[in-house]
């Protein structure tokens, strides 16, 4: 089972080199690399027990004379994110299918080698190593929008990089000082665990890691890159970055910053909350403004980051499932609001909401399929949005009433300017531009059906995956809860 | 020993080479001189043999010697075509150089004072004919007469307090000197504490790190670019070894003392470095202020005197000089073809010149600090090194003043990948790819795996 592992984490690192030396047939060679990877980690959870343990886990000395371990395995909490990323990648390269990139071995073998990054992010249980792949997923990236992305590119990037890269040295400054801290001197999360650090040195963690997932999420007032950088990539790099990307914030939070820094947490995580629920009510509006289409979803994608993000500050179980539920989905849905704008752009050459309108006549496949992940983005009853975010909206309220009502009115807020986008693209009168709008083919069919398919399937009967995370998020909610009463 | 008369040898026979004309032989009778030294070096390796009380061959030296040594045997390696260009007698380029290596082996392994000086004076000496050695060009005088100036009064400085420190103790002997500090530590000498400072502000001067840096970015910029190669990468390497040798161990019972000036020079050194090497519009010119930055970063092996001291800045300059091989490396060949170094003549090279430009963006990201490269390992044990002594504010200072470096070494990144221009097919050499190549795979080697060098010394 071990070799499961180090398999499922190198095969895209492998898939990249080899991708990065094939010509003109890179994307085939990406996608066979992708699905390999999908099936490995449908063969991890049929082997997975949901039980809280870390599983498969593996552990090699790597630079033994500064205690850092090649240390990974995977527990309920990863394994959501693994599935998550693995999930997505396929979709996300087949939905590059129909577009023509220059030097497209580059480009996806440098989506490979975000998924390497990724995975190592999602399965270390070695701090240096999660501070490892948390970069190797970073640079990637910003090569993908840089590179193929829009006019304003370098500055947009530039922001972007220096940005979440200024909060990952404070994280690693972090990391170091847990280290130091430890009289083990290694990294092992364990280790971590178990550190006696006062309140006011959890405090400082608190902070240190904070900030650093707090860029990645993004949560209000660190969201200001963000925008700009999911309308200026390419699409499949908007797809990596909010799909999947910014649930390492996520994940980080819940990996390290709870368990690491409980009084941390209890002391600074009201403030949390706080920036969370202000980022939710906040995006809402501005999204409502919004003229461009894609720059509505990116908004709108702050908005229901927030709100996971106050679910897990909340500190209850039902918060903390929601999350873990809502970061899958979420993944889906936003890949499926992007890759439906990218095929309105790229047959309209804009996004622009106000020059588009009844593309539903011209295109009924696409319409149904818009509306199927709009209804799972609004979190209808019955897609895969509603279960995750009625669970968060019970976390929140659990915590504050204040704090559910303020979620709950971004739930109505969503559904207003979601259902006002689809109205007003797909909708109404059918006009100069749109006529020549052509229906859904190919590798857009298959993606969107893939993606329809996920939310309704999980919408419908999300058990499975709340089976996977439910054990090891109680046993997280305790163990965080035992150390901050062992302290009152 | 054997090493330096090894390099001295090869310096004297590849001269009577040159007075003989035989071109061809040259680079082939330098790189078996400089491969039997690196051999020497590998079979001394523990022996700790020590000459006359004057030099010690320990693996600190051995270490430092092997780096400095294959990082020359690189810059030769890229000599191709270079030289010829630009003068008639490249003999004498190749002796000069080898004198200047042979310099610094005495600078990483001396232990008393004189020898020091010695190391430094031979090393320098043959620098100065060095920057100047493009005869008819402006620049490249001006840069030697500053190199010159500068130079000289930085001797003056260290000779200065050498002297002091004589006088204090009696004794050239870095042990001597150090037994006299732990032994009197009650009664030290007032000439000592100037003698300290005044050999600080010399080996400072040496490494160019501010505010005794003002000669780097004109002498870097006019010197010949291999030369500039050559000064940043293994002199100033050497540079580091010598002030190691001296603060780090013999003076290290007054750390007290002399880290607060110490500190002063690291935070000036590392933001002036990082801030005007953001404004550059040359691209020489910004690796000259970033090697100045480089500096500051190095110095922190200095700021906690840990066991690990000495080996954080072998790994550290290991990293630069290799990184900053591709870039001189990579500089030469775009400089060849488009006659500038500006940033703009690296607009559009990943296109027509995807190794080339995947090699310096490697080597950018190395010098940035990137994980999984050389660079990252080398800030992350210098972090690490002062979070010892729990310096947070110096680690949060150098953590702004990354950032900025983000911001340079990406200009170029920027310029090769994102930005039109002129397409231009670089020619590259076979030996330019043996080296490109070879450090590449030390930059990345070393930055997935540094557990090999990790514990040399």
């Amino acid at each position: 089972m071990e070799q499961l592992l180090l398999l499922l984490i190198f095969l895209p690192l492998v898939g990249a080199v080899v991708t990065a030396f094939t010509g003109s047939a890179a994307k085939h060679v990406a996608l066979v690399s992708a699905i390999l990877s999908l099936a490995l980690t449908l063969i991890t959870v049929c082997n997975f027990t949901p039980d809280a343990s870390t599983q498969f886990a593996v552990n090699y000395p790597w630079i033994q004379d500064l205690g850092i371990n090649f240390h990974a395995g995977i527990d309920g909490i990863s394994m959501i994110t693994v599935l998550l990323t693995n999930v997505l990648v396929p979709i996300i390269i087949l939905s590059a299918y129909q577009h023509d990139y220059k030097n497209s071995n580059a480009f996806f073998a440098l989506i490979l080698f975000m998924q390497f990054g990724l995975l190592l992010v999602f399965t270390a249980m070695d701090a240096f190593l999660f501070y490892i792949g948390w970069e190797a997923a970073l640079i990637p990236i910003y090569f993908i929008c840089a590179i193929w992305g829009g006019k304003d590119r370098i500055r947009v990037n530039m922001k972007f990089f220096v940005y979440t890269i200024a909060g990952s040295l404070f994280m690693l400054l972090g990391i170091i000082y847990l280290y130091l801290q430890n009289p083990a001197h290694n990294f092992d999360i364990q280790a971590f665990y178990n550190l006696n650090l006062d309140s006011v040195q959890q405090s400082w963690i608190f902070w240190a890691f904070f900030i650093a997932f707090a860029i990645k999420m993004p949560v209000f007032p660190f969201h200001t890159w963000q925008p700009d950088t999911y309308t200026e990539a390419p699409t499949p790099g908007t797809m990596l970055l909010s799909g999947i990307m910014l649930k390492m914030g996520i994940y980080g939070v819940i990996r390290w910053l709870l368990p690491v820094a409980p009084e941390g947490v209890q002391q600074w995580g009201n403030v949390a909350v706080i920036l969370s629920i202000i980022g939710v009510v906040y995006a809402s509006i501005i999204a409502f403004t919004q003229k461009d289409a894609k720059r509505l979803v990116a908004y709108s994608s702050i908005a229901h980051v927030g709100l996971i993000s106050a679910g897990i500050f909340a500190l209850n179980t039902q918060g903390m499932q929601g999350a873990m539920v809502q970061m899958l989905s979420h993944g889906i849905n936003v890949v499926g609001l992007f890759f439906v704008l990218d095929i309105i752009a790229r047959r309209m050459k804009t996004n622009k909401i106000a020059e588009l309108g009844g593309i539903a006549k011209q295109a009924p496949q696409l319409a149904i399929a818009f509306l199927i992940i709009v209804l799972g983005t609004v979190a209808l009853p019955g897609t895969n949005g509603f279960i995750g975010e009625f669970l968060l909206l019970i976390g929140v309220y659990q915590y504050k009433v204040w704090a559910g009502v303020f979620a709950g009115l971004s739930i109505i807020f969503g559904a207003v300017y979601m259902f006002r986008m689809y109205q007003n693209i797909m909708l109404g009168k059918t006009n100069d531009l749109t006529i020549g709008f052509t229906d859904i083919k190919g590798s857009e069919k298959v993606v969107l059906y893939v993606i329809c398919a996920l939310i309704i399937v999980l919408g419908v009967y999300p058990k499975p995956i709340l089976h996977l995370s439910e054990a090891s998020v109680q046993q997280l909610i305790e163990q965080v809860t035992q150390k901050l009463t062992s302290v009152n | 020993m054997n090493i330096i008369i090894t390099i001295t040898v090869t310096a004297l026979v590849v001269l009577y080479a040159g007075l003989f004309k035989a071109k061809k032989a040259l680079l082939p009778l330098t790189l078996i001189g400089l491969l039997t030294s690196l051999a020497f070096v590998v079979t001394s390796w523990n022996t700790n043999q020590t000459y006359y009380g004057m030099m010690q061959m320990d693996n600190f030296a051995l270490a430092f010697a092997g780096i400095t040594i294959l990082g020359t045997l690189f810059i030769f390696l890229l000599t191709q075509n270079y030289f010829a260009e630009h003068s008639e007698n490249i003999a004498e380029y190749f002796t000069l150089i080898l004198f200047a290596l042979a310099g610094i082996v005495i600078m990483v392994s001396y232990k008393n004072m004189s020898m020091l000086f010695i190391g430094v004076e031979i090393m320098s000496v043959a620098l100065y004919i060095l920057a100047g050695i493009r005869k008819n060009n402006f620049a490249s005088n001006e840069a030697s007469l500053k190199y010159f100036l500068m130079g000289a009064f930085s001797t003056g400085f260290l000779l200065f307090g050498i002297t002091l420190i004589y006088g204090a103790t009696g004794s050239f002997d870095l042990d001597a000197i150090n037994q006299y500090l732990v032994g009197n530590y009650k009664s030290i000498s007032p000439l000592f504490y100037p003698g300290v400072i005044l050999l600080m502000v010399g080996l400072c001067f040496k490494i160019g790190a501010a505010p005794f840096h003002f000669w780097t970015p004109d002498v870097y910029e006019g010197a010949p670019t291999l030369i500039t190669a050559f000064m940043s990468t293994v002199v100033k390497t050497a540079g580091f070894a010598a002030f190691l040798r001296l603060f780090a161990d013999t003076f290290a019972p007054l750390h007290d003392f002399w880290l607060p000036p110490l500190m002063v020079i690291v935070c000036l050194t590392l933001f002036i470095g990082n801030v005007t090497a953001l404004f550059q519009k040359n691209f020489k010119r910004m690796l000259a202020y970033s090697s100045i930055s480089h500096a500051g970063y190095l110095l922190f092996s200095l700021v906690a005197l840990t066991a690990s001291s000495a080996n954080n800045v072998l790994v550290y300059a290991a990293a630069y000089t290799f990184a900053s091989i591709i870039a001189f490396g990579v500089l030469i060949l775009v400089k060849q073809k488009t006659g500038n170094d500006n940033f703009e003549s690296f607009n559009g090279l990943g296109k027509r010149n995807p190794f080339a430009a995947f090699v310096l963006t490697i080597a950018m990201l190395s010098l940035a600090g990137i994980p999984l490269t050389a660079g990252f390992i080398g800030k992350y044990l210098m972090f690490l090194n002062v979070m010892h002594d729990y310096q947070f504010y110096l680690v949060a200072f150098a953590i702004l003043n990354a950032l900025v470096g983000f911001y340079y070494y990406f200009k170029v990144i920027v310029a090769m990948y994102f930005k039109e221009g002129a397409e231009i097919e670089l020619e590259t050499p076979v030996q330019y790819k043996v080296v490109l190549v070879l450090s590449l795979i030390i930059t990345v080697f070393l930055g997935v795996y540094p557990s090999v060098i990790l514990n040399l010394i």
